[in-house]
């Protein structure tokens, strides 16, 4: 497999100002100097808790928040540098699945507009062409051609959820951003877009890249892993070595972390100790130092690389040999 | 069961809410449990299961002017609370029941410090004087694992962590060491590992103040690991009931067993099957089905289902269901041994 998107040292700082003069005094480092891949027609999964900057990646990586720096190769095409306009022919090939399916769909327009405007904006077919269009795609995502007229309050949360995936999926994109697609979502829902993801993937040939906290929910769906802690990459690795086999101390806390629904199963629980540093200031060296139960001191004083510790599987701490 | 009464006992619990002229839906309709003094027992269910309204209506913390408890008993050492006027429900909660919920950061009051909300319930209720209050207070964020205790008291809510916020409400809820606390979705905004946190303190907790807890979430991974006894709800009503074990490894009711299926598990990816569903939505609690709420989702239903409401049925080892076909049934096939 050919890698779709290239990420090398992407990094992004939101500035804090302050003062009289409203100059920077400083910045929130949610994403830095973060490295990896996407192969054609793979999904990767980007897992991590708040402020991990997980949800940043994936926003900066479509330019809906613009990039501090590094760099973005898009089937080879480094997008970030793109002028404004010539970026719009990539749009159409990228496209997002926001968290949220009540605040992502204006809710003054009906099911055939908030399709619609997808394939207008990017002229695809002609009128009639495009209402054939959403009715199948609407066919597609599992819902009736009977809801074209409605509005976004007429339906329930897994139904909406349904509709932003078509309007995803409407201009034919290559490669998605799922944020949090199924977290807003009730159990037996959740079930149902997990599946239906699983089938468009392959109907539409996606490569994605699915963004989510929910371990068990990312091990189902993805063919790899990235495993982020504040701003950086701790590992990435196949779903099925990453769950198996965790290399980095943070991993093997996060996956033991996990309430099992078996009762009575007892597990080694790593608890980590501490809230999750602010990316204000995020700790030196390694930035999970701070709760790490391993940590000795040359942590506080070099940033571990991501070395290879398995086949395809790289791990971010100085401890690994 | 041992023969100690219970400490919590609702029987027939019915909670209305209107919802404009003439819109009446019954949130909560003829719910029964009960809850043994130490118990964990949790409420599982989706949205609009009644789950979150059942705790409120415990509390007396409905909406005013929109929902009202319509029917039933809820006792709380034999005392009926549903009679005790505003003032004498006053005195329980916080004293005899403590409550958290999801968002602590919309529970505690931004303008005041951590030390002094908590005080002031045990000003109010156990008479303590201010000094004597504060520092209990600051006992009680101690107790709860926030550290620099005396230092966290004369901070605000906003300029703490979302974690550290729960342990404050759990701080606030027990303070008075109450003999039942409410847990509603107390994990859910939180990341997994500041969870991991939370569960031990309150299990830590439970051990050292023997208080019951009624655990109400969504997320069965916690179920499994907090509870004793475990209520499902569908539909405001509730489907069944049984021990933990029971409800994870003999689910009886197809929409228990359902959820049990849907939900992906952490270490199967090398099967990477489909998850099952339960197919369609929950119903809108104005347009329900008639016979049972759940056969339009349930791939047992007969044409009977469709005629007959079905009771909750009391089965031998104590568990109960509310399925005409719960006996004919094998609904463990497929889950985890």
């Amino acid at each position: 497999m050919t890698a779709l998107l290239q990420v090398d040292d992407l990094t992004k700082y939101f500035p804090i100002r302050g003062g009289i003069l409203n100059r920077v005094v400083n910045n929130v480092k949610a994403v830095n100097g973060v490295s990896f891949e996407v192969r054609r027609g793979e999904v990767v999964g980007l897992v991590g808790e708040s402020g991990s900057g997980k949800t940043t990646v994936g926003r900066t990586l479509l330019r809906l928040e613009e990039a501090t720096s590094g760099r973005v190769r898009f089937d080879g095409t480094d997008i970030l540098s793109l002028p404004k306009q010539d970026m719009r022919r990539y749009r159409k090939r990228m496209q997002i699945i926001f968290q949220d399916p009540y605040a992502s769909l204006n809710p003054r327009e009906k099911v055939r507009t908030l399709i619609g405007h997808a394939l207008s904006l990017h002229g695809v077919g002609t009128a009639s062409d495009r209402e054939d269009r959403i009715v199948k795609l609407l066919e597609q995502v599992g819902l009736s051609a009977d809801y074209l007229d409605r509005f976004p309050h007429e339906f329930s949360g897994g139904q909406r959820q349904r509709i932003g995936i078509a309007r995803a999926l409407a201009v034919d994109p290559e490669f998605v951003v799922a944020d949090e697609p199924v977290s807003a979502l009730d159990v037996s829902i959740q079930a149902q877009v997990i599946n239906l993801l699983d089938d468009l993937k392959d109907s539409f040939n996606l490569t994605m890249l699915f963004i989510a906290h929910d371990l068990a929910v990312v091990e189902h769906i993805c063919d790899r892993v990235i495993v982020m802690y504040l701003g950086r990459i701790m590992e990435i690795a196949p779903a099925a070595t990453l769950y198996a086999n965790p290399n980095h101390p943070y991993t093997q806390a996060l996956l033991s972390a996990v309430p099992i629904p078996q009762p009575g199963r007892r597990r080694q629980r790593i608890v980590l100790t501490g809230d999750i540093p602010s990316p204000i200031n995020p700790p030196s060296g390694c930035v999970f130092r701070t709760r790490c139960p391993r940590a000795i001191p040359d942590c506080a004083t070099v940033v571990p690389a991501l070395k290879s510790v398995g086949a395809d599987h790289v791990s971010a701490c100085i401890l690994t040999t | 069961m041992t023969p100690v009464p219970p400490l919590l006992e609702v029987q027939d619990l019915q909670t209305t809410f209107t919802l404009g002229r003439n819109v009446k839906i019954k949130a909560v309709d003829g719910v029964s449990f009960s809850i043994q003094p130490g118990e964990t027992l949790a409420i599982v269910g989706e949205s609009g299961s009644g789950k979150s309204v059942t705790s409120l209506s415990i509390m007396r913390l409905l909406p005013k002017g929109i929902g009202e408890v319509t029917r039933g008993t809820i006792k709380l050492r034999g005392r009926d609370l549903t009679s005790l006027s505003e003032r004498e429900m006053r005195a329980v909660r916080g004293k005899d029941m403590g409550m958290i919920f999801q968002e602590p950061m919309t529970s505690l009051n931004p303008v005041h410090t951590l030390g002094r909300q908590i005080a002031e319930v045990m000003i109010q209720h156990e008479g303590l004087s201010a000094a004597k209050a504060h520092e209990r207070a600051i006992d009680m964020l101690a107790l709860v694992g926030i550290p620099e205790a005396r230092k966290r008291a004369d901070t605000y809510p906003h300029e703490m962590s979302g974690g550290m916020r729960q342990r404050a409400m759990i701080a606030m809820a027990l303070s008075c060491k109450p003999s039942l606390l409410i847990a509603d979705e107390p994990t859910t905004a939180l990341d997994v590992t500041i969870q991991a946190q939370i569960l031990e303190l309150m299990k830590d907790l439970q051990a050292q103040l023997g208080m019951a807890i009624i655990f109400i979430t969504h997320d069965l991974g916690v179920v499994a690991e907090m509870a004793d006894r475990v209520v499902v709800m569908y539909a405001s009503q509730v489907v069944e009931t049984g021990s933990v074990q029971d409800i994870f490894y003999r689910p009886r009711m197809p929409y228990t067993a359902g959820l049990l299926n849907s939900i992906p598990r952490l270490g199967s990816n090398a099967a990477r099957k489909r998850l099952e569903t339960i197919p369609g939505q929950v119903p809108m609690l104005s347009r329900l089905p008639a016979g049972c709420r759940f056969r339009t989702r349930c791939t047992h239903a007969i044409p009977a289902c469709a005629t007959t409401e079905p009771a909750l049925d009391l089965a031998p080892d104590g568990g109960e269901v509310r399925c005409i076909r719960w006996k004919e049934l094998s609904l463990a096939e497929g889950l985890p041994a």
